[in-house]
């Protein structure tokens, strides 16, 4: 990987093979294979509709989605037989395109139910109301937030960005290996993409791996990925470095999906 | 038929000895009960209003008039009712005022049948005058037998800082029927926390039907709260009518958890300008529990201000049923209307049932209403599990959340925390 040649006998993390995943009955992933190491950042990049989501919310474990042939491997484990809630304990994140409300229960209740699942996981006590505070109140600092969104039902009447902004925060709570960010960056104002991406920064390091998916190339402005993948009809059609992000916001994706039907 | 002429017998039996004693209003308030009741009998299907609640249960059903308990519970038996020890209270056996149990306050907090005699004009003035019998057979049976219950009254400009606690238990042992008969009077300017609570120390079937009549004067405010936590065979149908004055505030909560089979009317006059209404209800069944609620929201003045929310959380093979209807009054204008009414199935066999009726007359209004039936999220429910949260503790937790979203609008800390332990529990099981 360009710049990145340390790493290259690292560990992967997550190891995707020949990855074919239908839904409602059509085939939406059909084939792909993708390899992230230990501390990378890989950026997933592709025009609306290839499966992006697909693939995030397929990693996560979502029901809809049917596996059809393929492999995914997290810490050398198979990742595909395990329940969501097994994969978020063993530290798969989600960050959703599209967050979800939960009425009657506050955004710290959820949280902390959420972190206290984790916590059982490996062992560890469970934080009792007052102790979560304490380790929501740096978190919260991170995104920019005060805890007033807290009393909050979770996502209920929070405008787009603020959502996106709930699911970092999660991710900053939840301390994950992998983290998948599905568009978060969509809906967000510069000063809120800003925020965000500041927050994943800080949460880079050795041991965290991230999935970025986007669209656009203007969180990878602030965000700087070791690879960067194009996803055109349910393959990945390409892959390089940072520069491969620039060189789409140039040409748009037309050339690569062109490319995927002939192949 | 055969059980209307017992229920009237009864009453002719009751009204010769036990009531003889009433003054000369008060009879003909029960006369004109009776003859109503006689003149209408139980619903039936048929009837609009009862689509889809059988009574029969009740209505074929032999229940005596409840008679003075034998024995007066002690304070350790009704205290898993109470939600504070201090502060005011009356406690209300089989429908029979408990001394012993109650703390009440002069004429202000006090039992019905102690106020007709000493507050006669106060009483004759409000009671009946609100809750309508022409077309509620239950109404009207509970007009006929009215002589005990609680009355509330706050002066004006006063605060009642504690709520007040209205306890009516049923022995359970027997299969009786009380009606209590319930006046709260909130004077101009004046303000007060009720809590009313329906409960059972026994298991066995038995028939509550009560009235609460609710008056509140202008600028006033009172937060009522309704807790039916009846005996799981019990059958339970009340009305609650309030009746608002001009810049005055209701919240009205009402939680049914118990009974067999209930039903509750619950009827709102917004009879001055400029006044508040919240509705807010749960209902939490199971097993082939069934819950009626029937509310009527009438706006007959302007610039008026009703929210209403409605959750029912339905298991096994109980049954939820939903009326929410709203009138807004030729010149009720400016009026701003609000209804919805969820309903979480939790078993394929469990039903729900929810009809909004809107009646318009008005054209300057924002009246909106929603209603929901269905299964619990799949989609929060990934959400939830991508989490960590395991799949029973999910689907715990956002069925909680359906009944928090409800128990969450109530302001006493107390209420709100024994509401919430009840849940948890029903949850649990
Ligand atoms: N739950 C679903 N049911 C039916 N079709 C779906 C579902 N999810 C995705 N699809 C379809 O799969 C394709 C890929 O969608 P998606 O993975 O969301 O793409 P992307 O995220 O790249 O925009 C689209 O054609 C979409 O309509
Ligand atoms: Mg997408």
């Amino acid at each position: 990987m360009p710049g990145h040649g340390t790493r290259d006998t690292g560990h992967a993390l997550l190891e995707v093979k020949g990855l074919r995943v239908a839904v409602a009955g059509n085939e939406i992933l059909k084939g792909v294979d993708l390899a992230i190491r230990e501390g990378e950042v890989h950026a997933i990049m592709g025009p609306n509709g290839s499966g992006k989501s697909t693939l995030a919310q397929v990693l996560a474990g979502h029901p809809a989605y049917t596996v059809l042939a393929g492999s995914a491997k997290y810490e050398g484990k198979g990742l595909l037989s395990m329940k969501p809630e097994e994969r978020a304990r063993a530290g798969v994140f989600l960050a959703f395109q599209y967050p979800v409300e939960i009425r009657g229960i506050t955004n710290s209740y959820f949280l902390r139910s959420a972190l206290n699942a984790l916590r059982r996981e490996r062992g560890e006590p469970e934080l009792d109301p007052i102790d979560f505070l304490q380790v929501l109140e740096q978190k919260l600092k991170a995104i920019g937030w005060d805890d007033s969104m807290m009393n909050r039902p979770v996502n209920e009447g929070f405008s787009g960005g603020e959502k996106k902004r709930n699911e970092i925060l999660q991710l900053a709570v939840l301390e994950p290996r992998l983290a998948i960010l599905d568009e978060t960056d969509s809906g967000l104002d510069i000063d809120a993409l800003k925020t965000v991406a500041h927050a994943v920064n800080q949460l880079r390091g050795p041991k965290r791996s991230f999935l970025i998916v986007t669209h656009y190339q203007r969180l990878l402005n602030h965000i700087t990925p070791d690879v960067v993948h194009v996803l055109a009809d349910g393959r990945i059609v390409k892959s390089g470095g940072p520069e491969l992000a620039h060189e789409l916001e140039a040409k748009g994706y037309d050339w690569l999906r062109d490319a995927a039907m002939v192949s | 038929m055969a059980h209307v002429e017992q229920l009237v017998g009864s009453y002719r039996a009751w009204a010769a000895n036990g009531a003889s004693g009433a003054p000369s209003w008060l009879k003909d308030l029960r006369e004109g009960g009776i003859a109503r009741f006689h003149d209408l009998g139980f619903p039936n299907m048929k009837q609009e209003a009862w689509r889809f609640t059988s009574v029969a249960p009740i209505a074929e059903g032999s229940f005596e008039l409840a008679q003075p308990p034998a024995r007066t519970p002690k304070l350790d038996d009704i205290r898993p009712f109470l939600l504070f020890e201090t502060g005011y209270r009356l406690v209300f056996l089989d429908g029979f005022f408990q001394p012993s149990l109650s703390t009440p306050f002069f004429d202000d907090i006090q039992s019905l049948a102690h106020v007709v005699a000493h507050r006669q004009d106060l009483v004759r003035q409000h009671l009946g005058t609100y809750a309508a019998t022409q077309d509620r057979p239950f109404s009207a049976l509970n007009t006929a037998f009215v002589h005990e219950g609680a009355f509330v009254h706050v002066p004006a400009k006063a605060t009642i800082a504690e709520p007040i606690q209205l306890l009516f238990l049923a022995s359970g042992a027997k299969q009786v029927v009380s009606h209590p008969r319930n006046l709260v009077v909130i004077e101009r300017e004046a303000r007060a926390s009720i809590v009313e609570t329906y409960a059972s120390l026994g298991q066995g079937p038995y028939w509550t039907n009560s009235v609460t009549e609710v008056v509140v004067g202008e600028g006033a405010r009172v937060d009522y709260h309704r807790v039916q936590r009846e005996s799981e065979r019990a059958y339970h149908v009340a009305t609650t009518q309030t009746h608002q004055g001009r810049d005055s505030t209701v919240h009205l909560h009402t939680v049914a958890f118990g009974a067999a089979l209930a039903r509750h009317d619950i009827g709102a006059v917004m009879a001055g300008p400029g006044g508040t209404l919240i509705l807010n209800g749960l209902y939490l069944l199971a097993g082939q529990q069934h819950a009626d609620h029937h509310t009527t929201i009438d706006h007959a003045a302007d610039h008026c201000e009703s929210h209403e929310y409605f959750n029912g959380v339905l298991d096994e093979k109980s049954r939820g049923v939903f009326t929410g209807r709203i009138i807004v009054r030729p010149g009720a204008q400016k009026t701003d209307s609000k209804q919805t009414n969820n309903n979480l199935l939790l078993s394929t066999d469990a039903h729900a049932d929810s009809q909004p009726q809107l009646e318009i007359y008005a054209d300057d209004v924002k009246c909106t209403h929603g209603s929901t039936v269905g299964p619990l999220d799949p989609r929060a429910l990934f959400y939830l599990r991508s989490r960590g949260v395991g799949e029973a503790e999910a689907r715990r937790l956002m069925t909680y959340g359906f009944a928090a979203e409800i128990l969450g609008r109530m302001d006493v800390a107390a209420l709100r925390a024994e509401l919430d332990r009840i849940v948890r529990d029903r949850l649990a099981a």
